[in-house]
């Protein structure tokens, strides 16, 4: 099954101050089959991140086509879906991580983690024990649980931010640098977790500086240049 | 996915003085901003229309002579509206524009599906009641008769913003500003509101009171599912509470869309200019 078909994605902004329309990607195609783990390399300003918030509509769609298989919507196209909807396949079924934390001031690590759960419904006993496990998994310090993200190193920033997007199981997961300013063995972790998603069945789609880090484990890597895409690129997708 | 929108808005009109043949008709009327040029009637709320789902929290930002509060108030029913139709899906209500109903009518919605939190707390708080009063007040309102459960859900609820109960019979007037505002917020929440209105609640709070209220409304929206306009010109408190916004610009709303894409994509050349600015 395809998860994501783009077809002939393009999007510029128009900057009122410069009077000008600056084009970040132009026109592309890109198919992500179910199950799959979809690679983007480039240069900062190639355009990676546009087509992630594309997708996740922080951008709004300016060109092209943005076809998702959602499991409770059926066929739709991002491009044209309502705000209500995109709410809700943000709150059930696609996720986002990017290298920013922006949450809410004053409330805990642990309480963020299970807030991501409680808004999905889930009661507040397996909020708690979903949390935790997350937060161990992550090798979060339990003293740094109930303390404010806002001291945090970077590194605990983004685990933190990863977490409270992969509690929520989502189906498919954008993933922007989520090894950015990480140490070694943090992106170890990172990768461990792509794996295990993996394996449970999400699909996902990543922005990497070091692709080689997810050596094998990429089914597609496609490289952006000046806002386009690059045939896929071959010597780390894992093989079979 | 089909839902019914909880609060249904079609182009609310507020306008403060009589108009002249060159702004009464909206084909020709040629404003300066919000005014016009030749009888300096003020258009303060035109065409502003949107829909507010259940349990959703809906931002308004704009500077402040935008609109904003004015539309609240409209709502609010504190003050008139010249024209514009507002629907709540309540069985009662059903299919009926609100504005049009009796004073009776809108008595009962004030006190039964609306809730309200003023920017001042002057205008939300009988300053000469005890705390625990001005939430009795409400709920006696909204038809609450038992004194031993009134008693115990305002302690219940001022609890749950943070006053201390040996202080519940002190007058609101005695308490900063913050804990002002979370007095309303309590009682705004004593009927059990559907629909609450939140207007500016946390402009001119220390940043920790800030954060309790924020936190605080967060929880509400979790735990009781209700839904909320929030009106603020703080673009960061709007980003924390609301997944979708509108922004208005001299009585019109310039632009909507998810929070995130106001703040990182906008449309707008005042929208972008308010994003530039942001700290």
């Amino acid at each position: 099954m395809t998860m994501l078909e783009i077809k002939g994605f393009g999007k510029s902004f128009t900057i009122h101050h410069l009077n000008k329309t600056i084009p970040a990607v132009s026109p592309m195609d890109l198919t992500v089959e179910a199950g799959e783990f979809v690679g983007i390399v480039g240069k900062s300003g190639s355009g990676k991140s546009t087509i992630l918030k594309s997708i996740y509509r922080t951008y709004l769609p300016y060109s092209g086509e943005i076809h998702y298989h959602s499991a409770q919507l059926g066929k739709i196209d991002l491009t044209q879906a309502t705000e209500r909807q995109m709410l809700y396949l943000r709150k059930n079924e696609i996720g986002y991580v990017s290298q920013f934390l922006n949450v809410m001031p004053r409330t805990t690590c642990r309480q963020l983690v299970q807030n991501a759960l409680l808004e999905m419904g889930e009661s507040k006993e397996s909020a708690k024990s979903e949390a935790e496990a997350a937060l161990k998994h992550f090798e979060m310090d339990p003293e740094l649980w109930d303390s404010y993200p806002k001291t945090f190193s970077g590194g605990e920033k983004l685990r933190l931010n990863i977490a409270m997007a992969t509690v929520k199981k989502p189906r498919l997961l954008l993933l922007d640098e989520p090894t950015a300013s990480l140490d070694h063995q943090s992106k170890i972790k990172v990768r461990e977790m792509i794996e295990k998603l993996k394996s449970q069945g999400t699909t996902l789609v990543g922005i990497f500086h070091d692709i080689e880090f997810m050596e094998g484990l990429c089914d597609k890597v496609f490289d952006m240049k000046d806002g386009k895409i690059a045939l896929p690129l071959e010597g780390v997708v894992h093989e079979g | 996915m089909r839902e019914q929108p909880i609060l249904q808005v079609k182009n609310l009109q507020k306008k403060f003085g009589e108009g002249c043949q060159h702004c009464l008709d909206p084909e020709i009327r040629q404003l300066e901003k919000n005014f016009c040029p030749y009888c300096g009637t003020i258009y303060a709320v035109h065409d502003v229309s949107f829909d507010l789902y259940p349990g959703e929290v809906l931002g308004v930002v704009g500077e402040s002579g935008s609109g904003k509060s004015t539309m609240l108030q409209g709502l609010y029913f504190d003050i008139e509206l010249a024209a514009g139709e507002v629907y709540i899906n309540e069985p009662m209500l059903a299919s009926q524009n609100v504005l049009t109903l009796s004073s009776q009518q809108k008595r009962y919605i004030r006190n039964y599906i609306y809730g309200m939190v003023y920017q001042n707390p002057l205008d939300g708080l009988k300053m000469k009641f005890s705390s625990i009063g001005n939430i009795a007040e409400k709920m006696i309102a909204a038809g609450s008769r038992n004194v031993g459960n009134i008693e115990a859900r305002s302690k219940a609820l001022l609890e749950d913003v943070h006053i201390p109960l040996r202080r519940m019979k002190e007058e609101p007037r005695n308490f900063s500003g913050g804990m002002q505002q979370r007095v309303q917020i309590a009682k705004a929440l004593s009927n059990n509101p559907p629909i609450l209105f939140l207007d500016e609640v946390t402009t001119g709070l220390d940043l920790s009171v800030q954060a309790s209220v924020l936190d605080l409304i967060k929880q509400i929206q979790r735990e009781l599912h209700i839904s909320m306009i929030v009106v603020s010109h703080d673009l960061a408190v709007i980003r924390m509470l609301a997944d979708r916004s509108i922004v208005m610009l001299n009585g019109t709303i310039i632009e909507n869309g998810l929070t995130d894409q106001i703040l990182e994509d906008p449309q707008h050349e005042y929208t972008q200019q308010l994003v530039y600015s942001l700290l």
